[in-house]
C-alpha cells in the first residue's frame, strides 16, 4: 500500500520532470515517420544516380518535395530528441550539455539546409 | 549541515559484460539506438547531395560522384538496413506500448522479426530502386 495521495503522485511530473511529454512526442513522430520513410526511400532511391536535370525536376515537383520536407522536419526533431536521450544516458556534466547542444543544432542545420535545397529546386 | 557525500556512481553501460549476459531482447534493443543515431551519416550525405543539386551542375557533379561511389553505396545501403531495422523496432515499441507482446517468447519472436525483416526489406528496397 502506498501512502501517497493522488495529488502527490501527479505533482512534479515524476522523475522525468516533464511527465510523458517526450515519450508522447516520440510516439507521434514515429507514426508519422513510419509512413514517410518507405515513400521517401523509393523517391530518393529512384533519383539517386540520375542526371542533374532529372534530380532537380524530381525534387522540384510537389509530392517528392513535400515528402522530403516533412521527412527532414519530423525526422530531424525525432533524431535530436532520441540522440539527447542517448547522450543523457552515457554522459554527464559539461560533456552532456555540449553534446546535447551539438546534436540539437546539427539537427536544425541539416533540416534547414535540406529545406533550402528543396525551395531552390521547386521555385 | 554536514558535507554532502559525493557518490561516484558508475555510468551506463557498465552492466554489459561483467554483470549482464547479452541476450536477443537486449541486443535488439541496443541496436534500435545504434541504428537510429547512425542514420545521421546517411541523412547528412543525402542532404549535401540535395544542396549540391540545388546549387549548380558543377557542384552536383562533385556530390554525385561521392554519393554514387563505393563509399556512397556503402553509406546508403547501410542506412537502408539501419532505417528498416529502426522502423520495425519502433513498431515493436508501439505494440509494446499498447500493453501487448511483452511475454519473453513473444518479445524474442518480435526481435527475430526485426532482424530478419530489416534484411528482407533492405534487399527489396535495393532491388526496387536500382
Amino acid at each position: 500500500m502506498r501512502y501517497l495521495t493522488l495529488r502527490k503522485r501527479a505533482e512534479g511530473f515524476g522523475s522525468a520532470h516533464t511527465g510523458t511529454e517526450h515519450h508522447w512526442a516520440m510516439t507521434i513522430s514515429s507514426v508519422g515517420l513510419t509512413f514517410l520513410v518507405p515513400v521517401w526511400l523509393y523517391i530518393f532511391g529512384k533519383a539517386l544516380g540520375q542526371p542533374h536535370d532529372v534530380v532537380v525536376a524530381t525534387f522540384g515537383s510537389p509530392f517528392p518535395a513535400i515528402v522530403t520536407a516533412l521527412l527532414l522536419v519530423v525526422g530531424m526533431r525525432h533524431f535530436a530528441m532520441g540522440a539527447t536521450v542517448m547522450i543523457e544516458d552515457y554522459t554527464r556534466g559539461t560533456t552532456r550539455k555540449a553534446l546535447v547542444i551539438g546534436v540539437t543544432l546539427l539537427a536544425w542545420v541539416v533540416a534547414a539546409t535540406g529545406l533550402f535545397a528543396l525551395a531552390r529546386m521547386a521555385l | 549541515m554536514a558535507e554532502p557525500k559525493r557518490v561516484d556512481r558508475p555510468i551506463s553501460p557498465f552492466m554489459i559484460g561483467p554483470y549482464y549476459r547479452p541476450q536477443l531482447t537486449s541486443i535488439t534493443s541496443i541496436l534500435t539506438r545504434i541504428t537510429g543515431n547512425a542514420l545521421i551519416v546517411g541523412v547528412v550525405l543525402a542532404v549535401w547531395w540535395l544542396l549540391a543539386a540545388a546549387t549548380s551542375a558543377e557542384y552536383f557533379a562533385v556530390a554525385d560522384a561521392v554519393a554514387t561511389s563505393w563509399f556512397g553505396d556503402l553509406v546508403f545501403a547501410g542506412s537502408a538496413l539501419a532505417v528498416w531495422y529502426h522502423l520495425l523496432a519502433g513498431l515493436r515499441h508501439l505494440y509494446w506500448d499498447s500493453g501487448r507482446g511483452l511475454h519473453i517468447e513473444t518479445a524474442e519472436k518480435l526481435g527475430w522479426a526485426c532482424l530478419i525483416g530489416s534484411v528482407v526489406l533492405t534487399v527489396i528496397t535495393i532491388l526496387l530502386v536500382q
